[in-house]
């Protein structure tokens, strides 16, 4: 059975590409077939952090209006066989996705695929609305700051109400926190809230602390997914994420500063 | 106070600040979540009519909705001046 989950936040600019990028090459490193799609119609840019930019041909509107079909339009990694992506569309038609077609994309996937990671775009209209309807987990990137915390709490009242599985009244998408950007200086000082302080408003199961870090730059630089760069902080939580999602039980680390110890303290989460 | 006061004063904490004006306002925004898209009309229109006999403020009437799996109450609370403005 393939698992659908949503990369969402509301905001923009928390962090969704660079997280779909890397869980979905985490899972596909792990051996899963896992298929990422870009949902940002007109702004695409998921290609680009997996450095697949000069490889596209055909995108998800032409599989939707049946001009190419999915096999044309996957792109398979280089750097891991298990890995394909589909593209935005450049479009500026902001109706060029349907339930309908993303639906029948879905399913066509979930045929070959253990995995299907949906990289939703900002806001609340359609990209974000299609990117989330069918999701049976969603990963929310959150920033720990107040209007991204705020629009989290947005997103969580809409995946539980006009999700599909809302619909039909089964089992709720699973929701997943992902702090990102987190900086243990500032938290210590007072700055920046704390993952206990979101997690006291979100009350969402912890998946994982992303710390703030140069090397998601430098990453997407160079079209490689940060998860790839085993030296970096943000690399090695994107890797504990994976790990997590999949059952393995990892302490939570990148939480406090580091002096306090290179491999963190156990953090319990709700 | 000088500027170096006002830093000094709002330095410490900014984050415990943020925390308070989230968790306010989400509670408020998920009590809202569920509630029927007509309730801010039916409020106004309340509101214009009850100032047809009295004069209230906006803040004095209070339209809440809420809902269980058993049933659905619409609760309105209406504040009168104690003392009748002219
Ligand atoms: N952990 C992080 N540390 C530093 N910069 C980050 C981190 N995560 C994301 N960024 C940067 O934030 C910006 C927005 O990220 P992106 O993944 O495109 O967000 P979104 O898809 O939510 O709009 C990018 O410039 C990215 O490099
Ligand atoms: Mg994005």
């Amino acid at each position: 059975m393939a698992r659908i989950i949503v990369v969402t936040s509301g905001k923009g600019g928390v962090g969704k590409t660079t997280t779909s990028a890397a869980i979905a090459m985490g899972l596909a490193k792990k051996g899963h077939k896992t298929a990422v799609i870009d949902f940002d119609v007109g702004l695409r840019n998921l290609d680009l952090i997996l450095g697949c930019e000069r490889r596209v041909v055909y995108d998800f509107v032409n599989v939707i209006n049946e001009e190419a079909t999915l096999n044309q339009a996957l792109i398979r990694d280089k750097r891991c066989n298990q890995l394909y992506i589909l593209p935005a569309s450049q479009t500026r038609d902001k109706d060029a996705l349907t339930q309908e077609g993303v639906g029948k994309v879905l399913d066509e996937l979930a045929k070959t695929f253990k995995y299907i990671v949906c990289d939703s775009p900002a806001g609340i209209e359609r990209g974000a609305n299609l990117a989330m309807y069918f999701a049976d987990d969603a990963f929310v990137v959150t920033n720990p700051e107040i209007s991204s915390v705020r629009d989290s709490d947005r997103m969580l009242g809409i995946l539980s109400s006009k999700s599909k599985r809302a619909e039909n009244g089964d089992e709720p998408i699973k929701e997943f926190l992902l702090l990102s950007r987190y900086d243990p200086t500032r938290v210590k000082l007072g700055e920046m809230l704390s993952v206990e302080d979101v997690q006291d408003i979100l009350s969402l199961h912890l998946l994982g602390v992303i710390p703030e870090s140069k090397s998601v730059l430098n990453a997407s630089n160079s079209g490689t997914p940060v998860i790839l760069d085993e030296t970096s902080k943000a690399g090695q939580s994107y890797s504990d994420i994976v790990d997590r999602y999949l059952g393995e039980d990892k302490p939570h680390r990148f939480i406090d500063e580091d002096k306090k110890g290179l491999f963190g303290r156990l953090f319990r989460s709700k | 106070m000088s500027l170096l006061d006002y830093f000094k004063t709002t330095k410490p904490n900014s984050a415990k600040l943020a925390k308070e004006r989230l968790q306010i306002l989400v509670a408020h925004e998920r009590s809202e979540r569920n509630q029927p898209s007509y309730l801010p009309q039916l409020k106004q229109e309340l509101l214009n009519v009850i100032r047809k006999y009295i004069q209230i403020n906006q803040d004095d009437i209070s339209v809440n909705f809420e809902s269980d799996d058993e049933q659905e109450t619409l609760e309105l609370n209406i504040v009168i001046p104690e003392q009748p403005q002219s």
